[in-house]
């Protein structure tokens, strides 16, 4: 049997410490939007035959003045561009001009005007505040019954404080994958996220569904050791249930596609943190709050 | 019920189910009904296709009329898109803080580019009225000399309540003198009133007939006209007027409509996306399958067998419905099925420590099952909740991720507690249950 109480005061800095390091990117660089967020245009094309230079491509397109336009070669052929927000006509136009300088193919073409953009952000936001809302009204209402020693809306704190701590680590590390790698943040992101929101509680209450039951079969028992006994009992499952999500998460990674590939990272580094956080930080952060309602 | 009738009708129903979701066997035997063919409904990013928002100008609209007008445009931009053939188009009406949208999804369109202009090219006609001439002179004034744009500021023109949007039909005559071609327009009942009113205001003064913002012709009114015909006599050649009336005929914009965000996917990258997720979707699936086995041994390949049956009726219910699957549509789908692990190995710990603590296997069950379920219940609450949000917050793309998750997370508690219970009680009862190496470590 491991005792998380009697180690916990290491788990939760360390826990503290990932959260922190994970701010300082955040704050440092933000995330890296991507057109979702901001507008522009992404534009794949695959060549029929060799692929031509960078500056052949940007040459042939710069009547249309757009400035910035970012090239990224993909698979043997093709390119990707970002640029600006266009019309159809532009497009075509463009199309157009590519075309006379090799015969392509146009495999994506995207555009987004800058007040979707706008948009989106003001509702992702809206969408991550009424999930926690939410999320903290059901737990207290599924916890009302419990009490004792810690009141019932403590335990939705908590599991707040441990989505908190899940949802970060991965927005940090997007933050850094953002600044060096230059992976952007796009709608399936917020999704991921949004997601961890969901999967993060669902092993939380797991964790605080044995703590309820182990209360009321031992009511004099003290409430540190029901914690631990608790989370021992759940520990398998919560290992194994994340161990199979991560499973399908890695086939999606490595064979999904390319738009799914870091909405399954999100995912992976979430659930992961998530399970981590259940066991090592919702549970010693019980205990602390049942700690100091006996002073 | 009895576990005797309870394990057929499940395998029953699995049959059924997997038929229904993969007929070709015995479409091929020929004993397949054809109402029962439907194929999976796919959604833009994997069929190839593209997906346009526009952005509807109503500010000339009063507040109550709006939804009406965006029906009207829907209706016009719905008849041009069925003009490509394309399968299901998908043509819908969004409002989005005060501003109303149009979603215009072509799947499987071949030619892309036409299809947008086509769309692009649907006309808005509009009828205007003379300023009073000291507002002419104010903004010539404000303009310095520069040439106006009707578009952003018309010197001479203020718009009426007549547009395209009671335009029943047009039609091309030639002038019996000159030979020149008109356009004829017949407008419709509320139309006619409009028209009567604007002209009767006007009798002496110009009315100015506007197409996609630019004036074509202005004609001086001489009378009242009730009778809700107009013509239109620009500088047009005969091919110009053909054209118009071709535009006109099928559908003037009731409003005029900007493009605001586009998305186009090639039909051969949408197919690699399918192909790879489905790889994916099946190597994740063995994956979770060879875990379950190695670490719960015959309750492993319980739990397999329920979530096999559990996959084949969630992707029945997909062609039920039909929900339309993106690419993150059956990213959600692979992920339940990962959750739907969870139940069963919420069970199965249960079940091992109630047989630890020495009851026999029924009992053992029975308990187990009980105690996990509210486990169960209050873990997949709150998955529920965030679907209910995503499917809230979602553009198509977060839509289709959050449906497939809700239904496949739905789907997992009745495998849970109908599949896996059944499994295990028809257990139970035989040699198995009591080979202890079969069920614990």
């Amino acid at each position: 049997m491991i005792s998380v109480i009697k180690h916990k005061k290491k788990f939760l800095i360390f826990s503290g410490t990932l959260v922190v390091l994970s701010f300082i990117p955040l704050i440092l660089w933000g995330l890296k939007p991507g057109i979702d967020f901001t507008g522009g245009s992404l534009w794949e094309v695959e060549f029929t035959q060799d692929r031509p230079s960078n500056e052949a491509i940007l040459s042939s397109l710069k009547d249309f003045n757009l400035d910035n336009a970012l090239i990224q070669p993909t698979g043997d052929k093709g390119v990707i561009l970002r640029f600006r927000n266009i019309n159809e006509k532009t497009h075509e136009a463009a199309y157009r001009y590519l075309n006379d300088l090799a015969p392509l193919t146009e495999k994506y073409f995207q555009t987004i005007g800058p007040t979707i953009g706008q948009e989106l952000k003001t509702k992702s936001l809206q969408a991550i505040v009424v999930v926690l809302i939410l999320i903290v009204a059901y737990i207290a209402w599924a916890f009302r019954q419990v009490s004792r020693p810690v009141a019932s809306w403590k335990y939705g704190v908590i599991a707040i404080v441990a989505l908190v701590h899940d949802v970060t680590i991965p927005a940090g590390v997007f933050s850094f994958l953002g600044k060096f790698y230059g992976i952007e943040v796009d709608a399936l992101f917020i999704t991921a996220l949004l997601t961890v929101l969901g999967f993060s509680v669902h092993d939380t209450i797991v964790v605080f569904d044995r703590i309820r039951e182990n209360l009321k079969r031992r009511p004099s028992e003290d409430f540190s050791k029901i914690i631990d006994a608790s989370i021992n009992e759940t520990i398998t499952r919560s290992i194994n249930t994340s161990f199979t999500v991560i499973l399908v998460l890695l086939a999606i990674f490595f064979l999904g596609g390319e738009s799914t590939k870091f909405f399954a990272l999100t995912l992976i580094l979430g659930v992961f943190f998530g399970t981590y956080s259940s066991i090592f930080v919702a549970g010693p952060l019980l205990d602390w709050a049942g700690k100091r309602v006996k002073k | 019920m009895k576990i005797r009738f309870a394990i057929p009708l499940i395998i029953l129903l699995a049959i059924v189910a997997g038929f229904f979701v993969y007929p070709i066997l015995l479409q091929r035997a020929g004993v397949y009904p054809d109402f029962l063919n439907r194929p999976f409904r796919l959604g833009l990013d994997l069929l190839g296709g593209t997906h346009l928002v526009y952005e509807a100008n109503l500010s000339q609209i009063q507040e109550s009329e709006r939804a009406s007008a965006m029906a009207g445009l829907r209706d016009v931009i719905e008849r041009r898109v069925n003009l490509f053939g394309v399968a299901e188009p998908l043509v819908a009406v969004n409002k989005a803080g005060e501003s109303w949208r149009l979603v215009v999804e072509l799947a499987g369109v071949k030619d892309i580019n036409q299809a947008i202009s086509m769309i692009g090219q649907t006309p808005y006609l509009e009828f205007k009225e003379e300023r009073p001439e000291a507002e002419t002179s104010q903004i010539l004034q404000a303009l310095n000399g520069q040439t106006p744009d009707p578009k952003i500021l018309d010197p001479y023109f203020t718009p009426t309540a007549l547009t395209g949007r009671y335009l029943k039909k047009s039609t091309l005559i030639f002038e019996p003198t000159s030979g020149r071609p008109e356009v004829l327009l017949e407008f419709d009942d509320t139309g006619k009133q409009i028209f009567g009113e604007i002209t009767k205001k006007n009798v002496g003064k110009r009315l100015a007939i506007y197409l996609d913002g630019y004036p074509i012709s202005a004609p001086v009114v001489q009378q009242e006209i009730i009778d809700g015909n107009a013509s239109i006599t620009g500088n047009f050649s005969v091919v110009e007027s053909k054209q118009l009336v071709a535009r006109l005929n099928s559908g003037a914009l009731p409003v005029p409509i900007t493009v605001l965000s586009q998305q186009n996917i090639g039909a051969s990258l949408g197919h690699d996306y399918l192909v790879k997720s489905l790889v994916a979707g099946i190597v994740g699936f063995i994956l979770v399958a060879l875990f379950m086995i190695i670490w719960y041994r015959l309750a492993g390949v319980v739990a397999v067998l329920a979530l096999s049956i559990y996959s084949i009726l969630l992707l029945a219910i997909f062609k039920l419905i039909p929900v339309t699957l993106t690419l993150a549509g059956i990213a959600g789908f692979v992920l339940s099925i990962g959750m739907a692990v969870d139940a069963n190995i919420l069970i199965f710990e249960r079940l091992k420590e109630e047989l630890k603590s020495g009851k026999i296997f029924g009992l053992a069950l029975e308990e187990g099952f009980n105690r996990a379920w509210s486990s169960i219940r209050d873990s997949n609450v709150s998955s529920l909740i965030t679907c209910a949000i995503l499917y809230w917050f979602g553009s198509s793309i977060v839509r289709g991720f959050a449906l497939t998750l809700a239904l496949g997370i739905v789907t997992s508690m009745f495998s849970a507690i109908t599949l896996t219970r059944t499994f295990l009680r028809s257990v139970a009862g035989t040699r198995l249950a009591s080979i202890n190496f079969l069920w614990k470590h």
